[in-house]
């Protein structure tokens, strides 16, 4: 047995409301330069839909993650070592997606609005921010937001080709959810194992997958590798680049600007305790759907003192077990079998996870008869087969059982909790049939429905001051060989102002027009 | 031409273009690593890129080894092995060398068209790009030219000249007068091939020598510890 650590993230689906407040202050962050424009570390996806990069879950398309070959052993899905030498597959990658698969980035010819006065009226237009030439918008980030029910786009999902058809009729009046989707930080992950130059790596007291950007030389089986398509391509320094898990910050204690930011407080982060030894027999279970409970094998009981002793051993810090002892991640995802992996078929072992959506199908139930008798939630859980069906298919390989198991759980706690909070009499034994007590049902409720925030992000602290030369590393993380990343530059005119004596107030009122930030 | 030109061209030009590359290696690997890609632009193109690289990696891969096989390696070598001059000449020159350049010189055709068509690609380019992408244009055409001229050529043996040259370079009793009499085509040709060594450290070149061979080698998940103080 060989203890790691590895910090995950849990998204309770039940609660986004699609707001897209992750994706921007991510991007705000981390992606906001020149080269990076068409990256979204963190998107938010209506489901069913098409994606980011389109279509991105069709892996007979993309060939990400990992397949079992004739023999039952692991191996990459993009073909292994000996294909990609054999194939030359170092001069072109046959499956790297293309810019068009994500969307070219565009910016609006502002200065045309403040000219001269003309004839007509201004228009801006838009222009590509990769050549500078006006463009013709066809597609865009996130161009099918809200048009889940549209059948234009609920085709395009390759979700539903597993879903038979006849029941597709029925979809677009039942079932839209969001799906904000990150680096998956996989135990197995195969961008990490697609890197021909090694740049590529987990960090043993984490488990954040980061890209080394001294070593990246731009060979890009990782954007293929990656099947959840978060490995992106700087077209500017031309490397590799992807989410952080904003480990600066996770270092710190804090949790990820995506999580900090989150309104509708819907992400949770926290640390776990795994046996790395099993990871890859894991991975190699045969049957796709027992993939989830193989992963959920993995995970060691923190509390457990034989495994504390021997995480001691492996290295592990104790501020580390302490925090996977009170984990809000393992609680959801090992203790109540709440939240699942996003698409554990590709046997990469992902590591944020989902609590799926009950309000969908909390909603087209309400409508008819639930007022009178909640507990007909129950039988109408097996009735929407298409959405548990689908959410089968996204979080558990098609392991309907445990879905299923999920829902119950999540509609009883409700029931429970609208019981309580109204004074009405609640038969406490029900609780039971769904694995739950009344104190379980309680802590359930203020962990999802209250959502502190201390009980959100249980994040250990790295103790920087135990690695070599803090101060050596001081700028020299990051993206210091990019010239222009920073926006600096850009606004530096305003320092130039300030230093000929300008008031603060004179460089606002030259920079800043009608709320547009000027050049 | 005179002697100093001679000198000029045959001595001091390939020496400063070999010190270029030797050292300009050094330095790009020891203090500008970061900056070695293969600078891809895959992403932004993909079709023409497919037959393109292809094309030209394999071309320009065998004939780097042709080059090897014919200039570094003398002719008394492959007549102890049996092979004939005008085997040699016949099979190993002019059948695979034709063969490479033209692999080379389709591929390379194909990219050039499409680096400078292609407004994604063309815009994104630096000089830098275009200028390597010319020169290997140049250079392509210029080997391939001196190739197919060699049956036309009949009292022109390059192996007992320009080879014997090209060699002398390596260990340091440049022998200049050999190349008096190399048609100049293959003058050029050895220019401009010079001139790529010359700039290669400090182009997108410089990706050739970064291959990954270790990843063959290497157990597919990588961690990574801090250093313990």
């Amino acid at each position: 047995m060989k203890i790691k650590a590895q910090i995950g993230m849990v998204l309770n689906l039940d609660k986004c409301i699609g707001c897209h407040t992750c994706s921007v202050t991510c991007k705000n962050t981390w992606t906001n330069r020149p080269g990076a424009e068409y990256m979204w570390f963190n998107n938010v996806e209506t489901k069913p839909g098409v994606g980011y990069p389109k279509r991105w879950e069709d892996e007979g398309h993309y060939k990400g993650g990992w397949e079992l070959n004739s023999k039952g052993k692991l191996q990459l899905k993009a073909g292994n070592k000996i294909n990609k030498v054999g194939l030359g597959k170092i001069f072109w990658n046959p499956d790297m997606p293309e810019l068009d698969d994500y969307y070219e980035p565009w910016t609006y010819d502002y200065q045309t609005l403040f000219g001269k006065e003309r004839k007509h009226q201004p228009v801006a237009r838009a222009k590509s921010q990769i050549t500078g030439l006006n463009m013709d918008l066809k597609t865009g980030p996130n161009w099918d937001d809200d048009l889940a029910g549209s059948p234009e786009y609920f085709k395009q999902d390759p979700n539903m080709d597993k879903i038979e058809t006849d029941i597709k009729a029925n979809f677009e009046s039942a079932f839209m959810m969001y799906l904000p989707r990150l680096c998956e930080h996989c135990l197995n992950a195969p961008c990490v194992a697609s890197c021909p130059s090694g740049a590529m790596y987990k960090r043993d007291e984490d488990g954040i997958v980061l890209v080394d950007q001294e070593r990246c030389r731009g060979w890009r089986f990782c954007m293929t590798g990656c099947p959840y398509k978060k490995v992106y391509f700087n077209w500017k320094t031309n490397k590799a680049e992807k989410c952080t898990f904003c480990y600066p910050r996770i270092e710190e204690g804090e949790p990820t600007v995506c999580s900090e930011t989150c309104v509708g407080r819907i992400r949770y982060i926290g640390a776990m305790l795994y046996d790395a030894d099993k990871v890859e027999a894991a991975a190699e279970t045969e049957d796709e759907s027992k993939l989830y409970e193989a992963q959920l094998g993995l995970f060691l009981d923190p509390n457990d003192p034989e495994v504390v002793e021997q995480a001691l051993a492996d290295g592990i810090t104790e501020e580390m077990i302490d925090a996977a002892q009170k984990s809000p991640i393992y609680k959801m995802a090992v203790e109540e079998k709440i939240a699942f992996p996003l698409h554990p078929e590709y046997r990469t072992m992902p590591m944020v996870w989902y609590i799926p959506p009950l309000s969908p199908i909390m909603s087209y139930f309400e409508g008819r008869d639930s007022i009178k008798n909640p507990d007909m939630i129950f039988p109408g859980i097996d009735e929407m087969r298409v959405p548990v069906d689908y959410l089968a298919s996204l979080l558990t390989g098609g392991n309907v059982d445990a879905i299923k198991y999920a829902l119950y759980k999540l509609a009883m706690m409700r029931l429970y909790m609208r019981a309580q909070t109204s004074g009405k009499d609640f038969d406490t034994s029900k609780l039971e049939r769904v694995g739950l007590t009344e104190n379980t049902a309680t802590s359930l409720y203020r962990l999802l429905a209250i959502a502190k925030y201390e009980d959100r992000f249980v994040i250990p602290k790295s103790h920087k001051e135990q690695f070599e030369d803090v101060q050596s590393e001081q700028g020299g993380l990051g993206y210091d060989e990019c010239e222009g990343c920073s926006l600096a530059p850009q606004h530096g005119s305003m320092f130039k102002k300030a230093e000929a004596g300008e008031s603060t107030n004179q460089i606002y009122a030259e920079s800043f027009y009608g709320g547009i930030w000027r050049d | 031409m005179s002697n100093f030109g001679s000198i000029l061209l045959w001595v001091i030009y390939p020496y400063v273009m070999l010190l270029s590359f030797v050292f300009g290696t050094i330095i790009r690997f020891g203090w500008f690593r970061a900056g070695i890609t293969a600078v891809s632009s895959e992403m932004l193109e993909k079709r023409k890129l497919m037959v393109g690289s292809l094309l030209f990696h394999v071309g320009i891969i065998l004939a780097f080894f042709g080059h090897i096989l014919g200039i570094l390696i003398p002719k008394t070598w492959t007549a102890f092995f049996g092979i004939s001059d005008e085997m040699y000449h016949l099979f190993g020159s002019l059948m695979m060398g034709t063969g490479a350049g033209l692999l080379a010189l389709a591929g390379m055709t194909i990219l050039t068209y499409r680096r400078f068509t292609n407004a994604r690609v063309f815009l994104t380019s630096s000089w830098s790009d275009l200028i390597v992408n010319v020169a290997l244009l140049i250079t392509i055409i210029l080997g391939l030219a001196s190739t197919l001229s060699s049956p036309f050529l009949p009292n022109f043996d390059y192996r007992s000249t320009l080879s014997v040259w090209a060699r002398s370079l390596f260990y340091l009793q440049p022998k200049w007068q050999l190349m008096a009499n190399v048609p100049w085509i293959y003058k050029i040709h050895v220019i401009c091939g010079f001139a790529i060594f010359g700039f290669f450290p400090y182009t997108r070149l410089i990706h050739a020598l970064t291959l990954p061979w270790q990843y063959i080698f290497r157990r597919y998940i990588v961690y990574r510890r801090k250093p313990r103080v």
